[in-house]
């Protein structure tokens, strides 16, 4: 991977790997107004969040981002191509870790290759599957059957199988949001440390502020009726990011910003 | 099972300040220890209905006429006599009819569990088949297949195809959203995803339908050889029932069961090793 781990804010911004411009989606049935000209960069090695109520289009937009529905309007970029239906180099993960109970943690985090490009490459695949599991810290689990994982090992098997394809963004839904308090904050410490390590440029819709603001460079507030992207905050925080950054006074500041500005027409 | 789940619980408390559960003597003797008192009292109720002259011995005959008769029965199908021979015979409609019925039964199942038009148009008619009393059919299956072993296959697998098509149906719907969203995230075609997550999703429930078939096809295999003759076990119950010769019936009643526990015991196996992810108490044969 490449040693650009140390990216400090200061450096010239890099260049754009994903990109939304203009963006609707509108649904025809009952003529609702899903999403509304919504724009974003993701640049190489960032780290984005959206954050938003129930309702607001953040499913829509994440359903648009990995090529499930097509936008009724504007234009999806993903590495200067349109996205036309799911990709390869389109990395997901779910609030559930779902891993096939019938597979083992290996067989499971090749699953991706095996799909694309048959068994015989799942099987050359396997090497590099052990690197990403010394990587995430699951060494040693290889054989075990994925219903044997605690969730916190399920969750970061799933962080293997979504980089195995080695794509070129990551979009991460609500990923931990099914741990606990203590394993989540360390589990988001953990994803930094995997994101940074391999220059990942990540996209993550979440409904924790403080988990947006720890994780992110920036972070979309998103609004309902229709859904659209609000604001855009950037996150000045140092890198890396560690937990005790979350009791300094600027990260409070940020959150009460955002909170505020969710606030503002979350009752209306 | 509930029985088991609660000492289970306990025996992971040893050491805690518990109240002893009062009352738990029973818990002491083991499972077969109780299985046996259950055996012993029925036995002496049966001997001693046909002791006391209570019921005409040409009706119910009494245990030891039963166990003289199961030895004698034992004896000729171990020493290659006639009734091995139905046995085979009995063995080769089972076998043939759950084979039948497990093809049958899956194909189906995939056609209405994994198409919208089977889910539609085909779905309706199966579950009017299925209300029908399908034992009703034996006359036509020996009228279209005759008196041979085909006509009783073609009743058993007809009797086994239902639960097998609706486990295997139901089970394709088990997959979750998530998991679905994520096979289409990977690229899978419908085919992919049919093999490699809502077949396997599905292997519970499909072995559900399995074991009830299991069951279903030796009622139908031996309703066919009451209904149309043949060689099997059951033509020689029909026969023994005929000369009022009840000990006869009695015991070759109790190896058919045999047979359909070993069928059931089979399926059960397979299940354990195909489905071990799947954590489900199988209640089969204790253990």
């Amino acid at each position: 991977m490449p040693a650009a781990a140390a990216l400090s804010p200061t450096d010239a911004p890099r260049e754009p790997v994903y990109q939304l411009s203009h963006v609707g989606k509108t649904y025809a049935r009952n003529a609702v107004t899903a999403l509304d000209d919504v724009n974003l960069t993701l640049r190489k090695g960032s780290f984005s969040s959206v954050i938003g109520s129930s309702g607001c289009g953040k499913s829509t937009l994440l359903k648009i981002m990995s090529g499930m529905i097509s936008p009724t309007k504007g234009r999806v970029m993903l590495q200067d191509k349109p996205v036309m239906g799911p990709r390869r180099d389109i990395g997901m993960m779910f609030q559930q870790a779902t891993l096939f109970p019938w597979r083992t943690t290996l067989e499971n985090i090749v699953l991706p290759i095996e799909i694309r490009d048959g068994k015989k490459a799942a099987k050359a695949a396997e090497a590099q599957a052990r690197a990403l599991m010394e990587l995430v810290g699951l060494k040693g689990f290889e054989d075990t059957y994925a219903n044997e994982l605690s969730g916190g090992m399920a969750q970061r098997a799933s962080i293997c199988r979504m980089l195995i394809t080695e794509p070129a963004v990551l979009l991460l839904d609500e990923p931990f949001s099914a741990l606990d308090e203590l394993s989540r904050d360390f589990m988001n410490m953990e994803l930094q440390r995997i994101c940074t390590s391999r220059d990942a440029t990540a996209f993550l819709v979440t409904h924790s502020i403080p988990e947006a603001v720890i994780l992110s460079d920036v972070v979309y507030v998103m609004k309902p009726r229709p859904g659209r992207v609000a604001e855009v905050v950037e996150i000045d925080l140092p890198r890396p990011r560690t937990l005790d950054m979350m009791t300094t006074p600027k990260f409070g500041a940020l959150v009460e910003h955002i909170r505020s500005s969710l606030d503002k027409e979350a009752f209306v | 099972m509930t029985l088991e789940n609660i000492t289970d619980t306990a025996s992971e408390h040893e050491g805690d300040t518990v109240w002893s559960e009062g009352g738990g003597w029973l818990d002491l003797v083991p499972r077969w220890v109780q299985m046996l008192f259950v055996f012993v009292v029925f036995v002496a109720l049966w001997d001693a209905v046909t002791r006391f002259g209570f019921v005409s011995p040409i009706i119910l005959p009494s245990p030891l006429e039963t166990l003289l008769d199961l030895i004698f029965v034992g004896k000729n199908i171990f020493t290659g006599g006639y009734m091995l021979g139905a046995l085979w015979i009995t063995l080769q409609e089972v076998f043939y009819g759950f084979l039948l019925a497990l093809f049958i039964g899956v194909g189906l199942g995939v056609i209405v569990g994994e198409t919208a038009f089977g889910e539609r148009a085909i779905m309706p008619y199966l579950v009017a088949i299925d209300t029908m009393p399908k034992v009703a059919f034996a006359p036509l299956f020996v009228a279209w297949l005759g008196f041979d072993i085909d006509s009783k296959v073609a009743l058993a697998a007809f009797i086994a195809t239902f639960p097998i098509v609706v486990g295997t149906a139901a089970g394709l719907h088990a997959a979750d959203t998530n998991s679905r969203y994520l096979f289409k995230t990977m690229g899978a075609s419908r085919l992919q995803t049919l093999l490699k997550l809502k077949l396997p999703m599905a292997l519970p429930q499909m072995f559900t339908g399995l074991k009830i078939a299991s069951v279903g096809v030796m009622a139908g295999a031996i309703t066919g050889e009451f209904l149309g003759g043949g060689k099997g076990l059951g033509e020689l119950i029909r026969t023994a029932a005929s000369q009022l010769n009840t000990p006869r019936v009695f015991s070759l009643i109790l190896y058919l069961s045999i047979v359909g526990l070993m069928l059931f015991a089979f399926v059960s196996w397979v299940q354990r090793r195909f489905v071990f992810w799947h954590k489900e108490r199988v209640h089969a044969g204790g253990e």
